[in-house]
């Protein structure tokens, strides 16, 4: 009896592990590429925001309204993703799929800054850094990739 | 390509700002050099096998940044910069980026 409550706990399990495996898969990949393809064009509409990370502003006299603008955002990667990258981890290499949440993490921060920026009447950014924490440690489990971007700039309006 | 770390390229005067250019590369060592560092830290000493797996992920970056800034038509990346983070255990994030630039020398 003993052996048969045990296999049955083995085996409810291996299916949660599969479900959720299934759906890093499927549901992970489908709102990664959803967020890409938005990524995409919101950077085509931003594309009138110069972004640089020059310290001095070129030819001040033309430029106004100087003022901080920032942008941050807090991501996750899937199931799959996580897993792939604990096994990568043991054969050494590039992590793409770790990759790319990092990606997807600036490229949003560096959108919310220029739309700081347009929301406050600019069209030029000066002196962009990034900063970058993983808060995957604090949570305490193990696999589960979060990471938070903060990118920050000057924002100035150029013309008149 | 030029690729400096200061704002300014002596002997050259920035014609046009291109925008930010990026690269960046996570990596790990298999998990026998994560041992080896873990005896290390024993005894003290330098961890070369994330010495070099430092370096060689630098210089991807560094690549995958040059490479972005080629596709701008961009001459140089001035105002460099580096951070590093970590993302998942034994493993580093290098991240460069820059400005991407055009440039004209200017007269002898």
């Amino acid at each position: 009896m003993g052996d048969s409550g045990d296999l049955a706990v083995l085996a409810i399990y291996v299916s949660i592990f599969f479900v959720l495996l299934f759906c890093g898969i499927v549901i992970g990949g489908l709102r990664e590429r959803s967020h890409m393809k938005s990524l995409d064009t919101r950077e085509n509409e931003l594309a009138d925001i110069t972004v640089c990370n020059l310290k001095t502003i070129l030819s001040p006299d033309s430029a106004s309204n100087a003022q901080m603008v920032m942008g941050q955002v807090v991501i996750a990667t899937d199931y799959f993703k996580s897993l792939a990258t604990a096994l990568r981890s043991l054969v050494g290499g590039e992590m793409r799929a770790a990759n790319s949440l990092m990606l997807r993490a600036r490229r949003e921060a560096l959108i919310r800054m220029q739309e700081h920026a347009k929301r406050r009447g600019c069209n030029e950014v000066y002196n962009v850094r990034f900063g970058a924490s993983a808060i995957s440690q604090m949570s305490g489990k193990k696999g589960a990739m979060q990471v938070e971007v903060l990118a920050w700039g000057t924002a100035v309006k150029r013309g008149a | 390509m030029l690729v400096v770390n200061t704002e300014t390229i002596p002997g050259h005067e920035v014609t046009r700002v291109l925008g930010l250019v990026q690269g960046n590369t996570i990596r790990a060592k298999h998990v026998g050099r994560d041992i080896a560092a873990g005896l290390k830290n024993l005894v003290g000493g330098e961890l070369t096998g994330y010495t070099e797996l430092l370096t060689e992920a630098r210089r991807q970056a560094v690549e995958r940044m040059m490479a972005q800034a080629e596709q701008l038509g961009a001459d140089a990346i001035v105002n460099v910069r580096f951070t590093t983070s970590a993302v998942a255990a034994g493993a580093a994030e290098l991240y460069a980026y820059g400005t991407a630039v055009t440039i004209t020398p200017t007269g002898a």
